[in-house]
């Protein structure tokens, strides 16, 4: 299943990060690597983006990006 | 927001700061994650003013203040927000190369009590580039209100380095701080930072290549030749040419690049990918994190998040997140429209009767009449104009938005508005950019550095003046006011003209993400990028203080501006009004030459030129219209915005000329200071032109087409 299908306030353990260059840093740099617990908080009026609860804090992503990140 | 930041450039070891490092006892550097506090707590320690507020990257450039300490000068300086020091994007790259090389006698790492465990991975990346690191856990009080306990003298153990709790916003809890600050620069304290160990085969490579890198480095860099080797393996080359370029060696030696191979064969044999070393090496710091959070932080309350998921969930809903964010607007313009009327009626009567004291005063000095009529009407009248008219709106509404902005509502808003920006093939930040420019296009321009892509960033700078700014709003508040609100009476006729400001900037709005897209699809080609954005917890604004310091600030920055731009304009256009060619004026000349073409657009050449003679500052337009309507004339005593419409009426306006001159008001070229930020941050000269031409372009055609239909229809 990738983040992008994970249903709002269910958490989801990252498995792979395919993200490739600067967004897959960005990521890293925000603490998402594998085994890290992510759960859809809130979605956008227009349904994207989706914010993501990441180690106590919020990060929103594009779906583009959400559908790249596989969990277990 | 604002222009009083005194800090440009992004370059941190410039030469300036250099002179000012020398003539300091010590250098102690801010780092931390963005919006954890760092430009609040130096700001209380120096006493300056950079700019806060609640988002991640509010500060995109560095500012330096000194802070006198027991009788030491410390030069602090503040650098941007990072998450980290590997990549390579702007602020990081500024950052790290100042902390590593720029060698400040101590790194303060400002972490955000709520989130220690993310934070912590900062405080991992920098212990490998410097030794004098001192851990400042900030936002206490959040933490207490969150029930989050964090035991800070073990949090000291583990890392290594001391440890300071503070709340920045009250001052006494900084003490602590400067003691620690002074402890560590005098080398009263010794620090020995428990830096992370890696997986043993990447361990085993920087062994391997450690002996070759510490036979090239400075003696006084010995310190970071561990990190040298992580970047050799990792084989980051922008990293490394900027190693080579600081420290004047050669990384690219062979006996180098011999270990380096060697070190990555070993990789293969036991299956490491060498391609993902930083995977590993990011992981491996990560988990360190976790743990020492783990063993820090006790949340006593598992909800600790709820109210702020319960605002977020309304204020971002399908249903309300859009109306609310236009209902925010909306009220906001109204308390400036009602709120702005009585401190500008009794500026106007004070100015009114310093006038006739002036006067008096003249006629007493027996100052010839040419003198007294271009020192009064000229250059007095412009001031009282900027100041009784101009300045109260943009002194009520500057500070109800950097409220907003305390608040913590902003990302929310490019939060909500994301979508729209990526089908105009753009970031989603740009909606953040854009609500700067509300405040200031040129602090707008130079925000656009939080967006990474350079073609996205070209973009928000280029329509960033498609939002009318603080010195505009007064213009367009004016003007609906006279020429729509006077159709009724009481609140409706403040409502009214509310709502025809707010059309005028959701058209505003709507035009961004036009010309964003149309720009996407032709000169700037492109698909969106990504959108990584952080949304930080909701924080109580300290309000007195915000409404205190913009208040001034703006009231300041309008005033400085009044004098030395109004001012001088002032006495031009009184020497144009008045100073004759044969029998016409040369105010009559240029805005006779510019008349037809005003015409089409359904304006006339009065008008036409104010707007050029405006570029330095957009606030005295107005006012430069009503000189050259006045200025041939008697005086005439001006107190509120009836009168004003009174005058334009007589010259002409009607409710087609308010209409243009609002579109115009918000389509046309941007002013100076905008340019110039363009001109600094895009550094071609090509597309500052293009940013001028762009929006006045786009002005003229909507003015052209408005005054076609209506002469069509009426
Ligand atoms: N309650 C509380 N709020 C704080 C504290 N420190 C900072 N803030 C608020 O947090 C917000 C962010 O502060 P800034 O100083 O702008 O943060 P920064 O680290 O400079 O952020 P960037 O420039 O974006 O990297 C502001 O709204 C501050 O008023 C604190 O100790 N307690
Ligand atoms: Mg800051």
């Amino acid at each position: 299943m990738t983040l992008y299908e994970l249903p709002l306030n269910e958490v989801g353990i990252v498995k792979d990060i395919n993200c490739i260059g600067n967004i897959r840093r960005r990521l890293l740099d925000l603490g998402l690597i594998k085994g890290t617990p992510i759960i859809p908080i809130l979605k956008s009026p227009s349904g994207d983006p989706t914010a993501f609860e990441i180690r106590k804090t919020i990060i929103a992503l594009r779906k583009e990006d959400s559908k790249l990140i596989d969990l277990k | 927001m604002g222009l009083t930041s005194s800090s440009t450039g992004s370059n941190l070891l410039n030469k300036e700061l250099m002179n000012i490092q020398k003539k300091c006892d010590f250098t102690v550097a801010f780092a931390g994650n963005p919006n954890v506090g760092k430009s609040t707590i130096f700001n209380s320690l120096t006493g300056m003013h950079q700019h806060t507020g609640n988002w991640p990257g509010k500060t995109v450039s560095n500012a330096s203040g000194i802070c006198n300490y027991n009788n030491r000068d410390y030069l602090l300086v503040d650098i941007p927000g990072t998450y980290s020091l590997m990549s390579n994007s702007q602020e990081e790259e500024i950052a790290r190369d100042y902390i590593c090389f720029g060698k400040p006698d101590a790194t303060v790492i400002i972490l955000d009590a709520t989130c220690i465990e993310r934070n912590l991975n900062l405080v991992f990346q920098t212990m490998e580039i410097t030794k004098n690191i001192i851990v400042c856990v900030n936002l206490l009080d959040e933490a207490k209100k969150k029930k989050i306990e964090i035991n800070l003298e073990k949090l000291e153990t583990l890392l290594g380095v001391p440890v300071v709790g503070t709340i920045a916003r009250k001052r006494r809890t900084l003490k602590n701080l400067l003691n620690v600050i002074e402890q560590v620069c005098t080398k009263k304290r010794h620090l020995e930072p428990n830096c992370i160990t890696y997986l043993p085969a990447i361990e085993d490579a920087i062994l391997l290549l450690t002996g070759e890198v510490n036979k090239i480095t400075p003696q006084d860099f010995k310190y970071i030749n561990r990190w040298i080797c992580l970047k050799l393996l990792d084989d980051d080359q922008k990293i490394i040419q900027s190693i080579e370029k600081a420290l004047h060696i050669s990384l690219h030696s062979d006996k180098i690049i011999q270990k380096q191979n060697d070190a990555r064969k070993n990789f293969t044999k036991i299956d490491l990918d060498s391609n993902n070393i930083k995977d590993d090496i990011v992981s491996s710091i990560m988990k360190k994190s976790e743990d020492v959070a783990k063993q820090v932080c006790t949340f006593k309350n598992k909800e600790y998040n709820l109210r702020n998921k319960k605002i977020d969930k309304i204020l971002t809903s399908k249903k309300f997140g859009i109306p609310i964010m236009v209902a925010f607007l909306g009220i906001i313009f109204w308390i400036t429209i009602v709120g702005a009327n009585y401190p500008s009626q009794l500026l106007s009567s004070l100015f009114n009767i310093l006038q006739e004291k002036l006067l008096a005063l003249f006629y007493f000095l027996r100052v010839p009449t040419f003198i007294t009529e271009l020192l009064i009407n000229g250059m007095y009248k412009t001031l009282a104009w900027v100041i009784s008219v101009m300045l109260p709106p943009m002194a009520i509404f500057f500070p109800l938005f950097t409220l907003l902005e305390d608040l913590g509502y902003l990302p929310r808003i490019a939060f909500n508005l994301d979508n729209y920006f990526k089908k105009a093939c753009t970031s989603g930040k740009q909606a953040l950019t854009m609500c700067m420019g509300f405040g200031c296009n040129a602090c707008g321009v130079v925000g656009t550095r939080i967006i990474d892509s350079p073609r996205e960033r070209l973009i928000a700078m280029l329509t960033n003046a498609f939002v009318p700014c603080n010195g505009r709003f007064p213009l367009l508040i004016t003007i609906s006011t006279i020429f729509i609100g006077s159709y009724f009476t009481g609140m409706t006729s403040s409502i009214v003209s509310t709502l025809c400001v707010l059309l005028v900037i959701l058209i505003g709005i709507f035009l961004t993400l036009i010309i964003s897209k149309i720009l996407s699809k032709t000169v700037l080609k492109g698909f969106p990028s990504s959108f990584i954005l952080e949304l930080p917890p909701y924080r109580k604004p300290q309000v007195g203080k915000v409404l205190v310091r913009s208040l001034l600030d703006r009231t300041l920055f309008v005033l400085g501006r009044a004098i030395s731009v109004a001012a001088p304009v002032g006495i031009v256009i009184w020497l144009f009004a008045n100073i004759t060619i044969g029998n016409v004026s040369i105010l009559t000349y240029i805005a006779n030459f510019l008349d037809p073409f005003a015409k089409l657009m359904g304006i006339d050449g009065y008008i036409l030129s104010a707007f050029i003679l405006g570029i330095p500052a957009n606030e005295i337009v107005l006012p430069i219209i009503l000189m050259s309507y006045l200025a041939t004339g008697s005086l005439v005593d001006i107190d509120n915005t009836f009168a004003i419409g009174e005058i334009l009426k007589q010259n002409g306006w009607t409710l087609l000329t308010g209409i243009n001159v609002m579109i115009f008001t918000l389509l046309h070229f941007p002013c100076g200071t905008t340019l110039i930020s363009i001109k600094k941050e895009s550094g071609s000269l090509k597309w500052t032109l293009f940013a001028f031409v762009l929006p006045t372009i786009c002005g003229i055609i909507l003015c052209m087409l408005t005054t076609g239909v209506w002469n069509l229809i009426i």
